[in-house]
């Protein structure tokens, strides 16, 4: 007994030469792989990768959502060498096979964001602990975007955010592990105001009713900075209740405001009513101030132009992308998308297929799914061959930068989908903007 | 001046909404003591049945062009309804019309759901309390709901009005105003008067025949007319199915106003709720005065002028005004007493 007190007993000895014989032949492995040896939340282990699809399945935006799971699913289907392709016949440069990602099958699981931001954060939390997603990707709301953007920045889980087009998303709620795809609302201002001032000229009185949350507040500040730019003036902004159905008391007393311009900062079922209900008060039949009165909605889909019906005609607005478009990449996925479902894609669906795309893509070009990694690849990213021409993800907060569309409601649809002109693609330089106007902080890379 | 006879106006094309189905609810409860919650799922039903309607006049012929492909590849489809091809400018003038044509779809569908929905399931809940009938009616707006969105979709149906009057109405210039001061939407000066009419047929209906007369005593004393050899129970089961046509009506007749979709009961449920409080509890009169007065104050609260003095009333207005009419007047305006109290 007093041998094992006074010296290291042999076994000691053993124990200890065995650890620093480990220490000293793996320390430098670890040294020199960095990530690939790194531990992290849902490292795939077998021989499948898991993506989050976190997409409104009920609720308002159920039909949009539907969409974003189609594209989804195509994704898949081409990421895993099924199919056509699609894009990843255009994508430029590209480092995807065909076969999975890092040689992965890709597989899926789906959450429903409900369009509530609690149920939304609870479902992508659900699909990181219980199904092992490496990557949530999806939605149709800026407020449901910056909730579950904020969570996985919190879980170290990359987030490629689908519909989502307020300021603020990345802007001063940007995170590290958020990345948006599609245009946002100082995009639209920038693409419209001077389509606007082309087509109506620029002394314009112009009346705002504005969906009263985040999207709304910044879609109105960006449209009134772009017509005021113009020499507009601004006759009242008045904040509308999300969802508040009949409009009509909000749309009287626009007209004898002396206003000649509505503009409906209203997306979804809120811009359907509100614009239907003014096209009944008979508002552009009228005259104001010498000049045919005009309304605007700056973030038009063909799927609401749909809900709108005849009152989309000549309306004019703004979009991330149409399935008219003429490049490769577009009719690409178009015919993808249309020789598998039956109908065009919408952009919300378009821009779901791009960010699983792209996540895959630069997994590739990390050669790891370790996120910080992976978003290393993706900020500041350039590429093409997927809708919109050039196409730069700013590494600074991790925004899109592409062509933006100017539409207009079409007045002689071909079909039941052709529902939207594309007026103008206005050039990416026209909406580029410097990052610290919005603020936020994008965070750090590693979280623990 | 011309701005509060605008929103004036857009209170009682919004009163007259909120009267049908407050209305409807206060049939029920008074007839059978039930708080229905799934009425406004009535008026949902109701103006799907206008969309069920268009739907059909507007079955398509599909023929293909083999010179023409769409964009992913396959023949363009050549779409031609059915009614336009087999009775030409008659179709068109079906399809134009199908807002009003549904209104003859939705009685006989709505008397039956309603039929079907109180002898089915609300009956058993008839010595249930309060709080368990408004569990199980929720849950069944929930349902039907539910079933609607299955089949046509969560996006809001577009119902065009008849062409003729799609426009607004120059009311300022047949006042012998300038043109164009005061104009309101033709739609919702007809769905006004659409509501007085109904009001007044189902007041006429129960004032002045027997059948009417019968319900009104059974409103007053249920045993004592039993008592007499009438089978009440039958009388109050159709009154549930007239309740449920008028609010199908109702929502037939909204479909132009507001494109339905499956959610369209729940928006109006809650403030149909106030104004059958705020007018009191199984008072017809109450729930009809009620309904025009909180769509006309929630109209005026909207004024930008108002909105300046107090920021968000038009949000609370319709709240506000129950609570300080129940501080005053705890049975609500019309309200009768002994009811709902112990």
């Amino acid at each position: 007994m007093s041998e094992r007190k006074d010296g290291p007993s042999r076994r000691k000895v053993l124990k200890g030469a065995a650890a620093g014989l480990v220490t000293a032949g793996v320390a430098p492995t670890i040294l020199t792989s960095s990530a690939f040896g790194q531990e992290y939340r849902n490292k795939p282990m077998g021989d499948t990768v898991t993506l989050g699809f976190n997409v409104p399945q009920t609720g308002s935006y159920a039909d949009e959502g539907a969409d974003e799971l189609r594209a989804f699913q195509l994704a898949v289907e081409h990421l895993n060498g099924e199919g056509d392709g699609g894009m990843l016949n255009t994508m430029q440069p590209k480092s995807l096979g065909g076969n999975g990602v890092l040689g992965k099958k890709v597989a899926y699981v789906t959450g429903d964001t409900q369009t509530k931001s609690d149920a939304a954060r609870a479902s992508a939390k659900r699909m990181i602990e219980k199904d092992g997603a490496l990557m949530i990707s999806g939605g149709s709301s800026s407020g449901v975007a910056v909730a579950v953007q904020g969570l996985c920045q919190e879980m170290g889980t990359i987030f490629m955010a689908g519909l989502t087009h307020s300021n603020d998303t990345t802007g001063k709620d940007k995170r590290r592990y958020g990345f948006r795809h599609f245009f946002n609302a100082y995009m639209s201002g920038a693409a419209l105001g001077p389509v606007l001032g082309q087509e109506y000229g620029t002394d314009r009185r112009a009346y705002h009713l504005t969906a009263d949350y985040t999207w709304g507040w910044t879609q109105e500040e960006s449209m009134r900075n772009a017509t005021e730019a113009l020499g507009w003036q601004t006759a009242e902004t008045v904040k509308t209740p999300v969802g508040a159905g009949d409009f009509s008391q909000y749309i009287t007393p626009v007209l004898n405001s002396g206003a000649d311009v509505l503009i409906l900062n209203h997306y979804g079922r809120d811009m359907v009513n509100s614009l239907t209900q003014a096209i009944q008060f008979g508002l552009r039949d009228k005259q104001v101030n010498g000049k045919d009165f005009q309304i605007v909605v700056p973030l038009f889909s063909r799927l609401m132009a749909q809900g709108a019906g005849e009152n989309i005609k000549g309306i004019l607005g703004s979009a991330n992308w149409n399935w008219s478009l003429q490049d490769a990449g577009s009719q690409a996925f178009v015919k993808s998308f249309g020789a598998k479902y039956g109908f065009p894609p919408s952009m919300a669906a378009h821009t779901c297929y791009v960010q699983t795309l792209l996540y895959a893509d630069a997994c590739e070009r990390a050669g790891t799914f370790y996120p910080p990694e992976v978003i290393k690849a993706l900020e500041g990213w350039d590429f093409d061959g997927m809708g919109n021409g050039p196409t730069h993800y700013r590494a600074a907060d991790h925004q899109c930068f592409k062509d933006v569309l100017v539409v207009r409601g079409n007045e002689n649809p071909t079909s039941q989908f052709d529902l939207l002109n594309v007026v103008q693609q206005t050039p990416r330089a026209q909406v580029e903007y410097d990052p610290a106007i919005f603020g936020g902080d994008l965070g750090p890379y590693e979280v623990s | 001046m011309d701005a509060i006879f605008l929103q004036f106006l857009n209170g009682l094309d919004k009163g007259g909404a909120y009267a049908l189905i407050a209305l409807g609810l206060t049939l029920v409860f008074g007839t059978l003591g039930v708080v229905n919650f799934a009425h406004g799922a009535l008026f949902m039903l109701g103006a799907f049945c206008a969309v069920t309607v268009r739907k059909i006049l507007t079955l398509e012929m599909i023929a293909t062009d083999p010179e023409k492909v769409t964009a992913w590849g396959t023949p363009l489809e050549i779409r031609t309804p059915y009614v336009e091809a087999w009775f030409g400018d008659f179709g068109s003038f079906m399809v134009d019309y199908s807002v009003p044509f549904s209104i003859l779809l939705a009685i006989p569908v709505m008397l039956v759901i309603g039929i079907v929905m109180e002898r089915g399931l609300i009956k058993h809940f008839y010595r249930r309390p309060h709080a368990e009938q408004i569990l199980v009616t929720f849950g069944l707006a929930i349902v039907l709901q539910e079933i609607i969105k299955h089949y046509f979709g969560a996006n809001p149906i577009p119902q065009p009005m008849p062409s003729v009057v799609g426009g607004a109405a120059d009311i300022g210039a047949a006042m012998g105003m300038d043109p164009n001061v005061i104009v309101y939407p033709w739609w919702r000066l007809i769905y006004f008067a659409f509501s007085v009419v109904v009001i007044g047929a189902v007041f006429a209906f129960l004032q002045f025949t027997t059948f009417g007369m019968v319900v009104r005593a059974g409103m007053a004393d249920r045993e004592t007319v039993g008592l007499i050899g009438i089978d009440i129970d039958k009388r109050f089961t159709a009154m549930f199915g007239l309740a449920a046509v008028v609010a199908g009506m109702a929502g037939v007749m909204y479909t132009p106003l507001l494109p339905p979709d499956y959610h369209l009961g729940m928006d109006f449920l809650v403030l149909s709720f106030v104004v059958v409080v705020v007018g009191g509890m199984g008072s017809l009169p109450g729930a009809v005065a009620a309904g025009f007065l909180l769509g006309i104050l929630q109209s005026l609260a909207s004024m930008t002028e108002i909105k300046a003095i107090i920021p968000g009333i038009d949000q609370i207005i319709i709240y506000l005004v129950a609570v300080i009419i129940l501080l005053v007047r705890p049975r609500g305006l019309l309200g009768r007493r002994g009811v709902m109290e112990s």
